[in-house]
């Protein structure tokens, strides 16, 4: 019966050849550490998402007028309503924990290297609108640190010569943040962006089976054609499309070995994401800030009106430059940079455990350099706080300039043939 | 590997203790809230119906709502809750005109059903609690927490009034018709109340939280179980 209905489903559609290419025959590196759970999460977070944000969405009214009780009554009225909320509160937060904690892992082993150059520009672009997507959801719940927080990034587009003021006009659809904002945030949030963002998950899996996945070693599992004594071989059975063409070692299906241990991976997760969510949901005033729990008012800006703690990074590299528009740029390069790694990037060894004692030197400075800028982010502008975070935007860019200059002729360890366990 | 862990770990300690340094802490006095205290809730919501419901709508939360949550019946919350005819699945609103209400106090009452949730229910009790007599202010009052408020003194007739000195150090009220401790124990009520009506989902909230975890804690050793079994012939 089933196997009929296969028959005629795959006659009409790739569906077993699907399944089979990018699952159960699709070659995984058998050496996927800790780092490796991210993408499955991130995948996770994106499904929580839009499953509690379409429920969210059946209760909330998006009007100046309406938006915060609304969302006051989903937190009281509406049946686990704020069951829903908090499921999307904090997947917001845990999403850019498990994203950043992903492009770490990128930056680790070298996985935007040829030829991953374009699966890491998908991802970046992914992180991208995540961002925009963020932003806006944040202004839906239309509290005070909704509005000015809104109010301050659209700002920055001021900051553009000659067009900057038409463009924020053009922007919130007002003079001011206004119920027109939150209309088209709010369309922006639930149809505009979750349609590129999904599209642009799915290419950015396309990418990486097309180029298949790197591993903590940064060694191939993909050898060519002929090159491997066949006993050598992995004892699995890939799909044609990678076993026709290339002699695989070291691999493993990816179902079900990673979908077992993945599975693992989204229990431990959900511990952790679970206990934010049911006993500190508002994530100690940095998932959920004080100030949005009164409504919007333009006359009474906050007393410290900081982003969200995920755009701490960026907001520190924008206030610690004194000028607006060289802020704006510093805080877009900052992003724009992340981009370019792979070329900023000109070795060849992919992995840090065989590259050189500068480059986790250059690996440690930077994560400690963001961390640092994010924490930064979220306290108020003090000398101090400039000094350090204008030493952290230095380490923040310093890695990538000194990315360039080390990595044309850096002293590497010699790489082995085979991934080591 | 573990080095780069190990440098992490340091570099993060560092930052955190910076960033610890630079936050500081108001010094507010502990309310010691407890929301399984039905009685506390009560009374708590019993004083915010008779001395600040008047100015202080708390337009998100119902009244049936809170007579479920808080354990009264329904007749009884209609007969000594609700005073002016509204029905119980209503908001717990006034008649206010906020228009008028400016100009009589300079700024519009605010709402307070998420008040404990955006000052903290330490901020409310240590508010309730420091006013002092200032013949500069409006209604003869001022408040050492939060400077020039624009009400008077609601619970005078509770506490007493107190006067500050010049190191700010607020006198015990005197000629009140509760004693110290119990006008504490009516702010506190008070108090715990404005925390409740802040997230009435708050209990359930944590009781369905061990549940979930403990769920969790199963299923990750089922899986980490299963992965085990799978994976005993890649290793």
């Amino acid at each position: 019966m089933l196997a009929n209905f296969m028959a005629w489903m795959d006659k009409r559609l790739p569906l077993t050849d699907a399944w089979n290419k990018h699952l159960a025959q699709y070659p995984a590196p058998k050496n996927f550490n800790f780092w490796y759970f991210f993408g499955s999460l991130a995948m996770l977070v994106l499904v929580n998402q839009i499953l509690t944000g379409v429920w969210l969405t059946m209760s909330y009214e998006p009007s100046g007028a309406g938006a915060f009780a609304s969302v006051e009554y989903i937190m009281r009225d509406v049946d686990y309503g704020w069951l829903l909320r908090y499921m999307h509160s904090t997947g917001a937060s845990a999403f850019f924990v498990v994203v950043y904690l992903h492009m770490m892992r990128g930056l680790m082993y070298g996985s935007y290297q040829k030829p991953r150059e374009l699966l890491w520009i998908f991802g970046m672009l992914i992180f991208l609108v995540l961002m925009a997507e963020a932003f806006m959801g944040y202004l839906l719940p239309w509290g005070n640190m909704s509005y000015w927080g809104a109010q301050v990034i659209i700002s920055l587009f001021g900051a553009i010569p000659v067009i900057g003021d038409d463009l924020t006009l053009w922007i919130r659809g007002d003079y001011v943040i206004s119920g027109a904002t939150l209309n088209r945030f709010f369309a922006l949030h639930v149809i505009a962006m979750p349609l590129v963002l999904v599209i642009l998950v799915f290419l950015h899996i396309l990418a990486l089976h097309e180029v298949g996945s790197n591993n903590p070693d940064g060694v191939d599992i993909k050898k060519p054609k002929g090159s491997i004594q066949p006993e050598e071989l992995s004892k699995f059975t890939f799909h044609k499309q990678y076993s026709e063409k290339y002699d695989i070692v070291d691999a493993i299906p990816f179902h079900p070995y990673y979908s077992v241990k993945d599975i693992m991976g989204v229990a431990g997760f959900l511990i952790i994401f679970c206990w934010v969510m049911f006993f500190a949901p508002e994530g100690g005033g940095y998932f959920m800030e004080a100030p949005n729990f009164e409504p919007a008012n333009g006359l009474k800006t906050p007393e410290h009106i900081a982003p969200v703690w995920y755009f701490g990074p960026f907001y520190t590299i924008l206030r610690v430059i004194p000028d607006k528009l060289l802020g704006a740029i510093g805080m877009f390069s900052a992003i724009i940079v992340l981009f370019l790694v792979p070329w900023f990037d000109r070795g060849v060894v992919k992995s840090v455990r065989f590259r050189s004692k500068l480059h986790l030197i250059n690996l440690i400075q930077f994560s400690i350099s963001f961390i640092a800028l994010g924490i930064l982010g979220t306290l108020p502008a003090t000398p101090t706080a400039n000094l350090i975070g204008t030493i952290a935007s230095f380490g923040y860019f310093g890695f990538f300039v000194a990315l360039w200059f080390y990595s044309k002729n850096e002293k590497c360890k010699p790489v082995p043939e085979r991934v080591s366990h | 590997m573990k080095n780069l862990i190990k440098a992490l770990a340091f570099g993060l300690a560092t930052i955190v203790s910076m960033s610890a340094l630079a936050s500081s802490g108001g010094n507010l006095d502990h309310a010691n809230n407890d929301l399984t205290d039905k009685e506390s809730l009560k009374n708590g919501f019993k004083t915010y119906i008779n001395y600040c419901l008047g100015c202080h709508q708390l337009q998100y939360q119902r009244y049936n709502r809170t007579f479920k949550d808080l354990g009264i019946e329904e007749a009884d919350g209609i007969a000594n809750y609700m005073y002016t005819g509204e029905k119980s699945g209503d908001l717990i609103t006034n008649t206010m005109p906020t228009k008028e209400a400016a100009k009589w106090f300079g700024t519009a009452p605010p709402d307070l059903t998420l008040e404990a949730r955006l000052r903290s229910p330490d901020w409310i009790y240590t508010y309730l609690r420091s006013f002092y007599m200032d013949s500069e202010r409006p209604f003869g009052v001022n408040n050492k927490v939060f400077k020039d408020v624009g009400m008077p003194h609601v619970l005078q007739d509770l506490q007493g009034v107190s006067s500050i000195d010049k190191h700010g150090n607020i006198s015990p009220a005197m000629g009140g018709t509760l004693s110290a401790v119990e006008y504490d124990v009516v702010v506190r009520d008070l108090t715990n109340f404005l925390e409740y009506v802040g997230e009435p989902s708050k209990l359930e909230r944590k009781s369905m939280g061990v549940n979930v975890i403990l769920f969790l804690f199963i299923f990750f050793i089922v899986a980490y179980l299963l992965k085990k079994e799978y994976w005993k012939d890649i290793h």
